[in-house]
Protein backbone atom coordinates (compact mmCIF):
# COMPACT_ATOMS: atom_id res chain seq x y z
CA UNK A 1 0.00 0.00 0.00
CA UNK A 2 1.38 3.26 -0.51
CA UNK A 3 2.46 5.83 2.08
CA UNK A 4 -0.25 8.51 1.07
CA UNK A 5 -3.42 5.81 1.57
CA UNK A 6 -2.22 4.68 5.15
CA UNK A 7 -4.37 6.27 7.55
CA UNK A 8 -3.75 6.02 11.30
CA UNK A 9 -6.60 4.54 13.63
CA UNK A 10 -7.85 6.81 16.19
CA UNK A 11 -5.67 4.36 19.41
CA UNK A 12 -2.83 5.07 16.47
CA UNK A 13 -3.18 8.63 16.01
CA UNK A 14 -3.57 9.46 20.06
CA UNK A 15 -0.23 6.91 20.08
CA UNK A 16 1.57 9.14 16.96
CA UNK A 17 0.70 12.43 18.88
CA UNK A 18 2.39 11.51 22.41
CA UNK A 19 5.38 9.39 20.76
CA UNK A 20 7.59 12.77 19.54
CA UNK A 21 6.97 14.35 22.98
CA UNK A 22 7.73 11.61 25.41
CA UNK A 23 10.83 11.46 22.96
CA UNK A 24 11.79 15.09 23.61
CA UNK A 25 10.83 14.54 27.15
CA UNK A 26 12.99 11.06 27.40
CA UNK A 27 15.96 12.40 25.52
CA UNK A 28 15.79 15.25 27.91
CA UNK A 29 15.42 13.73 31.15
CA UNK A 30 18.42 11.10 30.49
CA UNK A 31 21.08 14.03 29.79
CA UNK A 32 19.99 15.74 32.81
CA UNK A 33 20.61 12.77 34.84
CA UNK A 34 24.22 12.41 32.85
CA UNK A 35 25.15 15.90 33.96
CA UNK A 36 24.05 15.47 37.41
CA UNK A 37 25.44 12.59 38.10
CA UNK A 38 28.99 14.29 37.38
CA UNK A 39 28.40 17.35 38.71
CA UNK A 40 25.70 17.34 41.55
CA UNK A 41 25.47 21.24 41.08
CA UNK A 42 24.93 22.07 37.35
CA UNK A 43 22.26 24.33 36.68
CA UNK A 44 22.66 23.90 32.39
CA UNK A 45 19.61 20.82 32.86
CA UNK A 46 17.82 20.76 36.12
CA UNK A 47 15.96 17.29 37.27
CA UNK A 48 12.74 17.44 36.76
CA UNK A 49 12.42 17.96 40.99
CA UNK A 50 14.29 20.61 40.87
CA UNK A 51 12.24 22.28 38.35
CA UNK A 52 8.87 21.18 40.15
CA UNK A 53 10.67 22.59 43.46
CA UNK A 54 11.47 26.10 42.12
CA UNK A 55 7.86 26.28 40.72
CA UNK A 56 6.46 25.34 44.03
CA UNK A 57 8.48 27.85 45.38
CA UNK A 58 7.52 30.91 43.22
CA UNK A 59 3.53 29.76 42.44
CA UNK A 60 2.92 28.54 46.26
CA UNK A 61 5.21 30.88 48.60
CA UNK A 62 4.93 34.41 49.14
CA UNK A 63 8.27 36.35 47.42
CA UNK A 64 10.47 37.33 50.79
CA UNK A 65 10.32 41.39 49.52
CA UNK A 66 7.19 42.12 48.02
CA UNK A 67 5.02 39.26 49.67
CA UNK A 68 3.67 38.37 45.90
CA UNK A 69 3.34 35.12 44.66
CA UNK A 70 5.93 35.89 42.17
CA UNK A 71 4.57 33.11 39.14
CA UNK A 72 0.82 34.08 39.29
CA UNK A 73 1.59 37.86 39.33
CA UNK A 74 3.83 37.17 36.28
CA UNK A 75 0.91 35.23 34.88
CA UNK A 76 -1.81 37.74 35.28
CA UNK A 77 0.51 40.71 34.18
CA UNK A 78 1.44 38.93 30.85
CA UNK A 79 -2.15 37.87 30.20
CA UNK A 80 -3.54 40.96 30.51
CA UNK A 81 -1.16 42.85 28.71
CA UNK A 82 -1.52 40.21 25.66
CA UNK A 83 -4.78 40.34 26.05
CA UNK A 84 -5.53 44.10 25.39
CA UNK A 85 -2.99 44.15 23.04
CA UNK A 86 -4.73 41.48 20.88
CA UNK A 87 -8.47 42.95 21.58
CA UNK A 88 -7.02 46.17 20.16
CA UNK A 89 -5.50 45.13 17.05
CA UNK A 90 -8.37 42.56 16.50
CA UNK A 91 -10.56 45.94 16.38
CA UNK A 92 -8.43 48.36 14.29
CA UNK A 93 -7.53 44.97 11.93
CA UNK A 94 -11.17 44.61 11.89
CA UNK A 95 -12.09 48.44 10.72
CA UNK A 96 -9.14 48.46 8.26
CA UNK A 97 -9.76 45.08 6.52
CA UNK A 98 -13.34 45.91 5.87
CA UNK A 99 -12.95 49.53 4.64
CA UNK A 100 -9.59 48.18 2.90
CA UNK A 101 -11.51 44.98 1.18
CA UNK A 102 -14.92 46.61 0.57
CA UNK A 103 -14.87 49.95 -0.43
CA UNK A 104 -12.06 50.59 -3.52
CA UNK A 105 -12.10 54.49 -2.35
CA UNK A 106 -10.49 53.33 0.72
CA UNK A 107 -8.73 50.78 -0.68
CA UNK A 108 -6.73 52.55 -2.99
CA UNK A 109 -4.59 54.61 -0.42
CA UNK A 110 -4.79 51.86 2.67
CA UNK A 111 -4.16 49.02 0.77
CA UNK A 112 -0.06 50.05 -0.09
CA UNK A 113 -0.25 52.01 3.48
CA UNK A 114 -0.71 48.79 5.09
CA UNK A 115 1.42 46.83 3.19
CA UNK A 116 4.37 49.19 4.07
CA UNK A 117 3.77 49.35 7.13
CA UNK A 118 3.91 45.50 7.82
CA UNK A 119 7.13 45.87 6.43
CA UNK A 120 8.59 47.58 9.74
CA UNK A 121 10.15 45.39 12.05
CA UNK A 122 8.16 46.02 15.31
CA UNK A 123 11.11 45.95 17.37
CA UNK A 124 13.09 48.20 16.20
CA UNK A 125 10.13 50.79 16.94
CA UNK A 126 10.10 49.36 20.77
CA UNK A 127 12.87 51.97 21.22
CA UNK A 128 10.66 55.07 19.78
CA UNK A 129 7.92 53.33 21.81
CA UNK A 130 9.50 53.62 25.19
CA UNK A 131 10.79 57.11 24.29
CA UNK A 132 7.42 58.36 23.19
CA UNK A 133 4.70 55.83 25.96
CA UNK A 134 7.60 55.58 28.99
CA UNK A 135 8.85 52.17 30.41
CA UNK A 136 4.90 51.33 31.77
CA UNK A 137 2.48 49.10 29.92
CA UNK A 138 1.10 51.30 27.40
CA UNK A 139 4.29 50.70 25.21
CA UNK A 140 4.37 46.85 25.75
CA UNK A 141 0.64 47.06 24.50
CA UNK A 142 1.39 49.58 21.52
CA UNK A 143 4.12 47.03 20.41
CA UNK A 144 1.85 44.02 20.37
CA UNK A 145 -0.76 46.44 18.54
CA UNK A 146 1.92 47.81 15.79
CA UNK A 147 2.97 44.32 15.29
CA UNK A 148 0.26 42.57 14.58
CA UNK A 149 -2.88 44.88 13.79
CA UNK A 150 -1.20 45.57 9.91
CA UNK A 151 -1.24 41.46 9.67
CA UNK A 152 -4.89 41.35 11.04
CA UNK A 153 -5.66 43.77 8.42
CA UNK A 154 -4.00 42.74 5.51
CA UNK A 155 -5.70 39.08 6.05
CA UNK A 156 -9.25 40.32 6.38
CA UNK A 157 -8.75 42.70 3.55
CA UNK A 158 -7.97 39.66 1.37
CA UNK A 159 -10.97 37.71 3.41
CA UNK A 160 -13.13 40.54 2.52
CA UNK A 161 -12.03 40.32 -0.96
CA UNK A 162 -12.43 36.89 -1.37
CA UNK A 163 -16.73 37.81 -0.67
CA UNK A 164 -18.21 36.86 -4.01
CA UNK A 165 -19.02 39.78 -5.61
CA UNK A 166 -22.56 38.16 -6.38
CA UNK A 167 -23.63 38.38 -3.14
CA UNK A 168 -22.21 42.08 -2.75
CA UNK A 169 -25.19 42.65 -5.51
CA UNK A 170 -27.61 40.35 -3.88
CA UNK A 171 -27.39 42.83 -0.97
CA UNK A 172 -28.22 45.74 -3.18
CA UNK A 173 -31.07 44.43 -4.91
CA UNK A 174 -32.39 43.32 -1.12
CA UNK A 175 -32.27 46.88 -0.44
CA UNK A 176 -28.71 47.75 1.19
CA UNK A 177 -27.01 50.35 1.55
CA UNK A 178 -23.08 50.66 2.17
CA UNK A 179 -23.16 50.99 5.28
CA UNK A 180 -26.06 47.95 6.02
CA UNK A 181 -24.43 46.03 3.42
CA UNK A 182 -20.98 45.83 5.53
CA UNK A 183 -22.76 45.50 8.85
CA UNK A 184 -24.89 42.81 7.68
CA UNK A 185 -23.54 40.42 5.11
CA UNK A 186 -19.35 41.79 5.26
CA UNK A 187 -18.89 41.80 8.54
CA UNK A 188 -20.81 38.42 9.86
CA UNK A 189 -18.55 36.56 7.25
CA UNK A 190 -15.32 38.06 8.03
CA UNK A 191 -16.09 37.83 12.27
CA UNK A 192 -14.96 33.75 11.72
CA UNK A 193 -11.94 34.53 9.22
CA UNK A 194 -10.95 37.21 12.36
CA UNK A 195 -10.70 34.63 15.20
CA UNK A 196 -8.74 32.30 12.69
CA UNK A 197 -6.55 35.44 11.73
CA UNK A 198 -6.25 35.85 15.58
CA UNK A 199 -5.04 32.27 15.93
CA UNK A 200 -2.32 32.75 13.37
CA UNK A 201 -0.67 35.73 14.81
CA UNK A 202 -0.95 34.59 18.63
CA UNK A 203 2.54 33.38 18.27
CA UNK A 204 3.91 36.96 16.94
CA UNK A 205 2.36 38.60 19.67
CA UNK A 206 3.93 36.34 22.51
CA UNK A 207 6.89 37.35 21.09
CA UNK A 208 6.50 41.22 21.05
CA UNK A 209 5.45 40.52 24.60
CA UNK A 210 8.08 38.87 26.19
CA UNK A 211 10.60 40.89 24.07
CA UNK A 212 9.00 43.87 25.90
CA UNK A 213 8.74 42.48 29.13
CA UNK A 214 12.40 41.61 28.96
CA UNK A 215 13.99 45.20 27.84
CA UNK A 216 11.65 47.23 30.70
CA UNK A 217 9.20 46.00 33.23
CA UNK A 218 8.78 44.76 36.22
CA UNK A 219 6.95 42.07 36.16
CA UNK A 220 5.77 39.66 33.77
CA UNK A 221 6.77 35.59 32.35
CA UNK A 222 9.28 37.32 29.75
CA UNK A 223 10.46 39.82 32.26
CA UNK A 224 11.08 36.99 35.22
CA UNK A 225 12.73 34.59 32.45
CA UNK A 226 15.01 37.41 31.48
CA UNK A 227 15.65 38.39 35.26
CA UNK A 228 16.38 34.24 36.12
CA UNK A 229 19.00 33.95 33.38
CA UNK A 230 21.83 36.45 35.24
CA UNK A 231 21.84 33.68 37.63
CA UNK A 232 21.33 30.78 35.01
CA UNK A 233 18.46 29.50 37.22
CA UNK A 234 17.40 26.92 34.20
CA UNK A 235 15.03 25.57 37.00
CA UNK A 236 13.06 28.72 36.84
CA UNK A 237 13.13 29.45 33.25
CA UNK A 238 12.02 25.95 31.54
CA UNK A 239 8.93 25.51 33.63
CA UNK A 240 8.39 29.43 33.19
CA UNK A 241 8.70 27.86 28.93
CA UNK A 242 6.34 25.51 28.63
CA UNK A 243 3.96 27.45 30.74
CA UNK A 244 3.78 30.11 28.31
CA UNK A 245 3.70 27.72 25.62
CA UNK A 246 0.50 25.78 27.35
CA UNK A 247 -1.05 29.41 27.54
CA UNK A 248 -0.53 30.19 24.11
CA UNK A 249 -1.99 27.07 23.01
CA UNK A 250 -4.98 27.48 25.18
CA UNK A 251 -5.99 30.43 24.16
CA UNK A 252 -5.23 28.91 20.10
CA UNK A 253 -7.86 26.07 21.37
CA UNK A 254 -10.38 28.46 22.70
CA UNK A 255 -10.16 30.99 19.84
CA UNK A 256 -11.25 27.48 17.95
CA UNK A 257 -14.00 26.51 19.90
CA UNK A 258 -15.04 29.52 19.86
CA UNK A 259 -15.67 29.92 16.22
CA UNK A 260 -17.20 26.28 16.35
CA UNK A 261 -19.51 27.41 18.75
CA UNK A 262 -20.22 31.01 17.47
CA UNK A 263 -20.07 30.41 13.72
CA UNK A 264 -21.89 27.04 13.14
CA UNK A 265 -22.07 28.07 9.68
CA UNK A 266 -18.67 29.16 8.91
CA UNK A 267 -17.03 26.30 7.23
CA UNK A 268 -13.56 26.94 7.70
CA UNK A 269 -14.52 26.61 11.71
CA UNK A 270 -14.18 22.74 11.54
CA UNK A 271 -10.23 22.47 10.72
CA UNK B 1 -58.54 57.48 -25.65
CA UNK B 2 -56.25 54.90 -23.80
CA UNK B 3 -58.07 53.07 -20.60
CA UNK B 4 -55.42 52.82 -18.16
CA UNK B 5 -56.41 49.91 -16.81
CA UNK B 6 -55.17 48.07 -19.80
CA UNK B 7 -51.53 47.49 -19.76
CA UNK B 8 -51.51 46.17 -23.05
CA UNK B 9 -52.69 48.50 -24.76
CA UNK B 10 -50.77 50.88 -22.83
CA UNK B 11 -47.63 49.12 -23.68
CA UNK B 12 -48.04 50.08 -26.80
CA UNK B 13 -47.12 53.95 -26.15
CA UNK B 14 -44.29 53.96 -23.71
CA UNK B 15 -42.76 49.87 -23.67
CA UNK B 16 -41.76 48.95 -19.85
CA UNK B 17 -37.95 48.50 -20.89
CA UNK B 18 -36.47 50.23 -24.18
CA UNK B 19 -33.25 49.17 -25.12
CA UNK B 20 -32.01 51.58 -27.28
CA UNK B 21 -28.52 51.39 -29.61
CA UNK B 22 -26.93 49.52 -26.56
CA UNK B 23 -23.11 48.35 -27.36
CA UNK B 24 -20.84 46.65 -24.62
CA UNK B 25 -17.31 47.04 -25.05
CA UNK B 26 -14.33 46.30 -23.30
CA UNK B 27 -11.03 48.14 -24.21
CA UNK B 28 -10.60 46.24 -28.53
CA UNK B 29 -13.55 43.95 -27.36
CA UNK B 30 -16.82 44.40 -28.89
CA UNK B 31 -19.62 42.22 -26.81
CA UNK B 32 -22.58 43.24 -27.21
CA UNK B 33 -23.48 45.76 -30.76
CA UNK B 34 -26.64 47.16 -31.71
CA UNK B 35 -29.32 45.97 -29.58
CA UNK B 36 -32.48 47.17 -29.71
CA UNK B 37 -35.59 46.07 -27.90
CA UNK B 38 -39.05 46.93 -26.57
CA UNK B 39 -40.36 44.63 -23.89
CA UNK B 40 -43.33 44.97 -22.17
CA UNK B 41 -44.52 44.44 -18.61
CA UNK B 42 -45.00 40.85 -17.31
CA UNK B 43 -43.55 39.08 -20.11
CA UNK B 44 -41.33 36.09 -19.55
CA UNK B 45 -37.74 36.46 -21.70
CA UNK B 46 -35.39 33.69 -21.83
CA UNK B 47 -32.04 34.22 -23.47
CA UNK B 48 -30.02 31.57 -25.32
CA UNK B 49 -26.97 31.36 -26.95
CA UNK B 50 -23.95 30.02 -26.95
CA UNK B 51 -21.10 30.59 -24.10
CA UNK B 52 -19.54 33.65 -24.35
CA UNK B 53 -21.94 35.72 -26.94
CA UNK B 54 -22.66 37.96 -24.15
CA UNK B 55 -25.96 36.99 -22.68
CA UNK B 56 -24.75 37.42 -19.08
CA UNK B 57 -23.81 40.70 -19.95
CA UNK B 58 -26.86 41.83 -21.11
CA UNK B 59 -28.49 40.70 -18.06
CA UNK B 60 -25.80 42.34 -15.49
CA UNK B 61 -26.59 45.71 -18.03
CA UNK B 62 -30.29 45.25 -16.90
CA UNK B 63 -29.05 45.12 -13.72
CA UNK B 64 -27.07 47.39 -13.63
CA UNK B 65 -23.98 46.25 -12.71
CA UNK B 66 -22.28 47.56 -15.78
CA UNK B 67 -23.06 50.75 -18.09
CA UNK B 68 -23.30 50.18 -21.44
CA UNK B 69 -20.63 51.77 -23.69
CA UNK B 70 -23.33 53.44 -25.77
CA UNK B 71 -26.52 53.91 -26.23
CA UNK B 72 -29.49 53.47 -23.43
CA UNK B 73 -31.40 51.62 -21.27
CA UNK B 74 -35.42 53.19 -20.15
CA UNK B 75 -37.57 51.60 -17.47
CA UNK B 76 -40.93 52.52 -17.93
CA UNK B 77 -39.42 55.95 -19.86
CA UNK B 78 -36.97 56.72 -17.26
CA UNK B 79 -32.88 55.38 -17.51
CA UNK B 80 -31.65 52.48 -15.77
CA UNK B 81 -30.07 53.27 -12.53
CA UNK B 82 -26.00 52.33 -12.89
CA UNK B 83 -26.08 50.20 -9.85
CA UNK B 84 -28.09 47.55 -8.37
CA UNK B 85 -31.28 48.55 -6.39
CA UNK B 86 -34.40 46.63 -4.92
CA UNK B 87 -36.45 47.20 -8.18
CA UNK B 88 -34.65 44.56 -9.95
CA UNK B 89 -34.60 41.06 -8.14
CA UNK B 90 -31.58 38.78 -9.39
CA UNK B 91 -30.34 34.80 -9.00
CA UNK B 92 -27.44 33.88 -9.48
CA UNK B 93 -26.15 30.16 -10.77
CA UNK B 94 -24.27 29.87 -7.21
CA UNK B 95 -23.32 32.69 -4.22
CA UNK B 96 -26.85 34.12 -4.20
CA UNK B 97 -27.37 33.55 -0.21
CA UNK B 98 -26.47 34.47 2.33
CA UNK B 99 -24.14 31.13 4.22
CA UNK B 100 -24.14 33.22 8.15
CA UNK B 101 -27.99 33.36 7.53
CA UNK B 102 -30.52 30.73 8.34
CA UNK B 103 -33.01 30.09 5.63
CA UNK B 104 -35.87 32.56 7.39
CA UNK B 105 -32.75 35.22 8.05
CA UNK B 106 -32.12 34.88 4.38
CA UNK B 107 -35.36 36.51 3.19
CA UNK B 108 -36.31 38.15 6.06
CA UNK B 109 -33.08 40.36 5.75
CA UNK B 110 -34.36 41.69 1.90
CA UNK B 111 -37.62 42.88 4.42
CA UNK B 112 -35.58 44.99 6.98
CA UNK B 113 -32.66 46.25 4.93
CA UNK B 114 -34.70 49.11 3.45
CA UNK B 115 -36.92 49.72 6.38
CA UNK B 116 -33.67 49.34 8.72
CA UNK B 117 -30.81 52.31 7.29
CA UNK B 118 -28.56 52.75 9.73
CA UNK B 119 -28.64 49.10 11.76
CA UNK B 120 -29.84 46.94 8.94
CA UNK B 121 -31.94 44.92 11.62
CA UNK B 122 -35.97 45.27 12.50
CA UNK B 123 -37.04 44.98 16.54
CA UNK B 124 -39.68 43.84 17.98
CA UNK B 125 -43.55 43.87 16.07
CA UNK B 126 -42.11 44.75 12.84
CA UNK B 127 -39.46 42.02 13.20
CA UNK B 128 -42.20 39.37 14.03
CA UNK B 129 -44.33 40.59 10.64
CA UNK B 130 -41.19 40.54 8.87
CA UNK B 131 -40.41 37.22 9.58
CA UNK B 132 -43.90 35.98 9.37
CA UNK B 133 -44.12 37.49 5.52
CA UNK B 134 -40.78 35.49 5.23
CA UNK B 135 -41.96 32.32 6.33
CA UNK B 136 -45.44 32.68 4.65
CA UNK B 137 -43.02 32.93 1.10
CA UNK B 138 -40.76 30.03 2.30
CA UNK B 139 -44.14 27.89 2.68
CA UNK B 140 -45.08 28.65 -0.91
CA UNK B 141 -41.96 28.02 -2.40
CA UNK B 142 -41.69 24.86 -0.42
CA UNK B 143 -39.34 25.63 2.15
CA UNK B 144 -41.63 26.07 4.93
CA UNK B 145 -39.85 22.76 7.21
CA UNK B 146 -36.08 24.08 6.67
CA UNK B 147 -36.97 27.84 8.07
CA UNK B 148 -33.91 27.47 10.37
CA UNK B 149 -31.54 25.95 8.60
CA UNK B 150 -28.14 26.95 7.14
CA UNK B 151 -27.74 27.42 3.57
CA UNK B 152 -25.09 24.72 3.16
CA UNK B 153 -27.51 22.52 4.77
CA UNK B 154 -29.48 22.25 1.73
CA UNK B 155 -29.33 20.81 -1.74
CA UNK B 156 -28.77 22.91 -4.39
CA UNK B 157 -32.80 23.00 -5.70
CA UNK B 158 -33.41 23.98 -2.69
CA UNK B 159 -31.19 26.61 -2.16
CA UNK B 160 -31.97 28.23 -5.30
CA UNK B 161 -35.69 27.63 -4.22
CA UNK B 162 -34.08 29.96 -1.11
CA UNK B 163 -32.75 32.24 -3.80
CA UNK B 164 -36.23 32.67 -5.80
CA UNK B 165 -37.90 33.36 -2.67
CA UNK B 166 -35.39 35.99 -1.53
CA UNK B 167 -35.57 37.94 -4.54
CA UNK B 168 -39.64 37.65 -4.73
CA UNK B 169 -40.10 38.73 -1.12
CA UNK B 170 -38.76 42.59 -2.43
CA UNK B 171 -41.79 42.46 -4.91
CA UNK B 172 -39.23 43.42 -8.02
CA UNK B 173 -41.24 44.60 -11.17
CA UNK B 174 -37.89 42.75 -12.90
CA UNK B 175 -36.58 39.62 -11.80
CA UNK B 176 -33.39 38.31 -13.69
CA UNK B 177 -32.02 34.92 -13.63
CA UNK B 178 -28.70 34.13 -14.84
CA UNK B 179 -28.67 30.82 -15.26
CA UNK B 180 -30.40 29.41 -12.23
CA UNK B 181 -30.69 25.95 -12.77
CA UNK B 182 -27.94 25.09 -14.91
CA UNK B 183 -26.25 23.00 -11.54
CA UNK B 184 -29.39 21.32 -10.96
CA UNK B 185 -30.54 17.50 -12.07
CA UNK B 186 -33.13 17.21 -14.47
CA UNK B 187 -35.75 16.27 -12.52
CA UNK B 188 -35.06 19.13 -9.65
CA UNK B 189 -34.73 21.41 -12.66
CA UNK B 190 -38.42 20.14 -13.94
CA UNK B 191 -39.56 21.29 -10.18
CA UNK B 192 -38.57 24.28 -10.91
CA UNK B 193 -39.89 25.36 -13.92
CA UNK B 194 -43.20 24.55 -12.36
CA UNK B 195 -42.62 26.59 -9.55
CA UNK B 196 -41.18 29.13 -11.55
CA UNK B 197 -43.70 29.60 -14.00
CA UNK B 198 -46.96 29.21 -10.94
CA UNK B 199 -44.92 32.68 -9.74
CA UNK B 200 -44.56 34.27 -12.76
CA UNK B 201 -48.85 33.79 -13.23
CA UNK B 202 -49.51 34.38 -9.46
CA UNK B 203 -47.37 37.99 -9.50
CA UNK B 204 -47.13 40.50 -11.97
CA UNK B 205 -43.22 40.13 -13.09
CA UNK B 206 -40.92 40.62 -15.90
CA UNK B 207 -38.31 37.97 -16.25
CA UNK B 208 -34.95 37.76 -17.87
CA UNK B 209 -33.77 34.37 -17.82
CA UNK B 210 -30.30 33.62 -19.02
CA UNK B 211 -30.02 29.82 -19.97
CA UNK B 212 -27.88 27.31 -21.80
CA UNK B 213 -30.97 24.76 -22.00
CA UNK B 214 -32.69 25.44 -25.61
CA UNK B 215 -35.47 23.33 -24.00
CA UNK B 216 -35.86 25.53 -21.42
CA UNK B 217 -35.65 28.41 -23.24
CA UNK B 218 -38.79 27.38 -25.34
CA UNK B 219 -40.90 25.91 -22.04
CA UNK B 220 -40.95 28.92 -20.05
CA UNK B 221 -40.33 31.45 -21.97
CA UNK B 222 -43.27 33.95 -23.87
CA UNK B 223 -40.32 35.57 -25.75
CA UNK B 224 -36.84 33.52 -26.79
CA UNK B 225 -33.86 36.20 -27.99
CA UNK B 226 -31.29 34.42 -29.46
CA UNK B 227 -27.58 35.96 -28.83
CA UNK B 228 -25.14 35.30 -31.58
CA UNK B 229 -22.33 37.05 -33.91
CA UNK B 230 -23.62 37.81 -36.97
CA UNK B 231 -20.59 39.03 -38.59
CA UNK B 232 -17.26 37.56 -38.05
CA UNK B 233 -13.60 38.54 -38.78
CA UNK B 234 -11.32 36.16 -38.49
CA UNK B 235 -8.22 37.64 -38.38
CA UNK B 236 -10.03 39.89 -35.34
CA UNK B 237 -12.48 37.80 -33.89
CA UNK B 238 -12.85 40.42 -31.24
CA UNK B 239 -13.85 43.54 -33.50
CA UNK B 240 -17.99 42.60 -34.09
CA UNK B 241 -20.02 41.54 -31.23
CA UNK B 242 -23.52 39.86 -30.23
CA UNK B 243 -26.53 41.10 -30.96
CA UNK B 244 -30.17 39.52 -30.75
CA UNK B 245 -30.27 37.22 -34.23
CA UNK B 246 -33.39 35.83 -33.59
CA UNK B 247 -36.97 37.27 -31.25
CA UNK B 248 -39.23 34.71 -31.42
CA UNK B 249 -42.73 34.92 -29.29
CA UNK B 250 -43.55 31.99 -27.79
CA UNK B 251 -45.91 29.89 -25.33
CA UNK B 252 -49.19 33.11 -26.72
CA UNK B 253 -51.82 31.32 -24.89
CA UNK B 254 -50.18 32.01 -21.76
CA UNK B 255 -49.39 35.23 -22.61
CA UNK B 256 -53.13 36.35 -23.61
CA UNK B 257 -54.38 34.40 -20.45
CA UNK B 258 -51.95 36.60 -18.32
CA UNK B 259 -52.50 39.63 -20.22
CA UNK B 260 -56.61 38.72 -20.07
CA UNK B 261 -56.55 38.46 -16.11
CA UNK B 262 -54.72 41.50 -16.09
CA UNK B 263 -57.41 43.34 -18.22
CA UNK B 264 -59.49 42.49 -15.81
CA UNK B 265 -60.81 45.14 -12.81
CA UNK B 266 -58.25 44.63 -10.04
CA UNK B 267 -60.49 43.01 -7.43
CA UNK B 268 -61.80 40.01 -9.38
CA UNK B 269 -58.41 38.77 -10.69
CA UNK B 270 -56.78 39.16 -7.63
CA UNK B 271 -59.76 36.92 -6.51
CA UNK B 272 -58.71 34.57 -9.51
CA UNK B 273 -55.25 34.39 -8.98
CA UNK B 274 -55.79 32.95 -4.84
CA UNK B 275 -58.23 30.43 -6.13
CA UNK B 276 -56.23 29.58 -8.77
Amino acid sequence: MRLINIKPGKPGRLLLLLLPLALLVLVYLSYSAQRLEANPSDKLLPSATQMVDAIDRLAFEPDRRSGDYLFWQDTASSLQRIAIGLGISALIGLCLGVAAGTIPLFSAPLSPLLTVLSMIPPLALLPILFIVFGLGELSKVVLIVIGITPIIARDLEQRAREIPPELLVKAQTLGANTWTLILRVVLPQLLPRLLISLRLVLGSAWLFLIAAEAIASTDGLGYRIFLVRRYMSMDVILPYVAWITLLAWAMDYGLRRLTQFAFPWYEGAKS
Amino acid sequence: MIDSTQPSAANRVTPFIKVKNVWQEYGDQVVLERLNLNIAEGEFCTLVGTSGCGKSTFLRLLLGQERPSRGEILLNGQPLPHEPDASRGVVFQRYSVFPHLTVLNNVALGLALPRAPVFGRLIGRARREANEEAAAILHKVGLGQSLDKYPAQLSGGMQQRLAIAQALVMKPRVLLLDEPFGALDPGIRKDMHALLLELWQEIRLTVFMVTHDLSEGFTLGTRLMVFDKPRIDPGAPNAYGACITYDIPLNSDRRLARAAVEALPKHIASGLNSAA
